[in-house]
């Protein structure tokens, strides 16, 4: 799913780096964001909805409209969108409302 | 408590512009952004500009985002830049609180405001529209062009404004295949140069249509649209299916400015101008004495406008506070011109006429 040749653009990828999602490892690189690594890792549904339980994407992709909302280090409510992969960083999908610890 | 002359929320092309020019005029300016970096949409507008030479038509807009940063970077004596720093609340007694990096609160104590906060995307209703794989014509701008990441393999547009046009030219170059752009209105919306490239390269442009449903377990699968009558009316029978895995949804853009309503600006709501707008005069000053506004958040445009309004908002919001640039009669009337002829001609007929509903001379 990466763009590997571009007539415009040249992509400066950062360090390749390793994170987690639901447990399982996946590699993306320093200075994208996690709803982009996940993105080209083949994972579109990053969440649920609220009462219907329907699976959620990202919208906006750039930090508006909090279709993005995962469970990012423990931390509820992460907007993935606009928030930058770090290495061993532990992404899960978000039951809920999350709660304040 | 940080104390400055001017604050400016939003890094974007207005914003950017606002800081150069009040900077130039000799106040002190803090620019507040959200994001860790500045530019807003331009780090992601590959394409040429078609607005103004003065405002670096047929300069792409990741370029454009860098000569307004360097611009910056020559009054840096003047700016203080606040990245992921959102701003939160504007009080009665003018000081502004914010959050840097999610965790820490702030406050702000300036003495004009100009809010700069850009605009969002609009939505469309159907049936399972919240489907993962139905995604904002700028969500697939940010993924590919700035993330280097395919938003899929299949994509039906919906929209063919100026925005639709080029992000489906752009999947194009990404490799990515546009099955279709679709669009309710009767005509094309976006400039014909763009429609007869992207014709000429097979993708057909159908008028007069709308999305039925999406179809899809987890993920969009299919996308059904279908015909539209003089009335806007579906006609049953007219159906074509799309096997997509990605709908880009380019209907237009809605003026962010919660923060302007919570100050108490005079709003209206201007179809022209995409939304709800603050009343302003022609300095740009909304109806709340010194704060001030530029760029989509008072009217969805496009970028070369809004950088010229920000100068605009700039340079008069400096000269309220007392700095007055020495040339600013000259500079206030260019910026003016610029914006007039901006808005000049049949494209910009609509845009003139909204901004006639919310200018108080």
């Amino acid at each position: 799913m990466r763009i590997e040749e571009h007539p415009i653009l040249k992509f400066k990828r950062g360090k390749k780096i390793k994170f987690k999602f639901e447990g399982k490892t996946m590699e993306g690189y320093e200075g994208e964001t996690v709803a982009a690594a996940l993105h080209a890792n083949g994972i579109l549904v990053l969440g649920e909805s609220l009462e219907k339980h329907r699976p959620r994407g990202f919208y906006c992709a750039i930090g508006n409209c909090s279709s993005c909302l995962m469970e990012v280090d423990g931390i509820p409510n992460v907007k993935t969108c606009v928030t930058k992969l770090e290495e061993g960083m532990e992404v899960n999908k978000q039951k809920g409302k999350g709660e304040l610890k | 408590m940080i104390n400055t002359d001017i604050a400016i929320v939003g890094g974007g092309p207005a914003g950017l512009c606002a800081a150069i020019s009040a900077a130039e005029s000799g106040a002190k300016v803090t620019l507040i952004e959200r994001n860790d970096e500045l530019g807003g949409q331009l780090v992601k507008q590959t394409h040429m500009f078609f607005g103004s030479e003065k405002q670096y038509a047929s300069t792409r807009g990741i370029d454009i985002s860098d000569i307004l940063l360097e611009k910056l970077e020559g009054h840096k004596e003047n700016v203080t830049i606040m990245k992921n720093t959102t701003v939160l609340g504007r009080y009665e007694d003018g000081v502004i609180t914010g959050m840097i990096d999610e965790n820490k609160y702030l406050k702000f104590n300036p003495e004009a405001l100009i809010v700069a906060t850009g605009a969002t995307e609009k939505f469309l209703g159907f049936p399972n529209n919240d489907l993962p794989g139905i995604y904002g014509a700028g969500a697939v701008q940010t993924l590919m062009n700035v993330y280097g990441v395919k938003p899929g393999d299949k994509v039906l547009m919906v929209g063919a404004g100026n925005i639709g046009l080029i992000v489906s030219y752009q999947l194009m170059q990404a490799g990515v295949k546009v099955e279709a752009i679709i669009d309710a209105a009767p005509n094309i919306g976006g400039y014909l140069v763009h429609a007869s490239k992207i014709r000429r390269m097979g993708v057909p442009i159908y008028t007069g249509h709308t999305v039925k449903e999406a179809i899809g377990s987890d993920h969009l699968e299919k996308a059904v649209i279908w015909q539209l009558d003089d009335k806007w009316q579906p006609i049953e029978g007219s159906e074509k299916e799309y096997d997509v895995d990605v709908m880009c949804v380019s209907v237009g853009l809605s003026p962010l400015n919660e923060l302007l309503v919570m100050a108490g600006c005079e709003m209206e709501y201007v179809p022209e101008l995409s939304g709800n707008v603050p009343l302003r005069n022609e300095d740009y000053e909304t109806t709340v004495e010194n704060i001030f506004v530029a760029g989509d958040s008072c009217g969805v445009e496009e970028a070369s406008s809004a950088m010229v309004e920000g100068y605009l908002a700039g340079l008069t919001a400096a000269a309220k506070i007392g700095k007055i640039h020495p040339q600013y009669e000259e500079k206030k009337a260019d910026y003016i011109k610029q914006l007039d002829d901006l808005r000049s001609g049949p494209v910009g007929k609509h845009i003139r006429s909204g901004i006639d509903k919310i200018v108080r001379r």
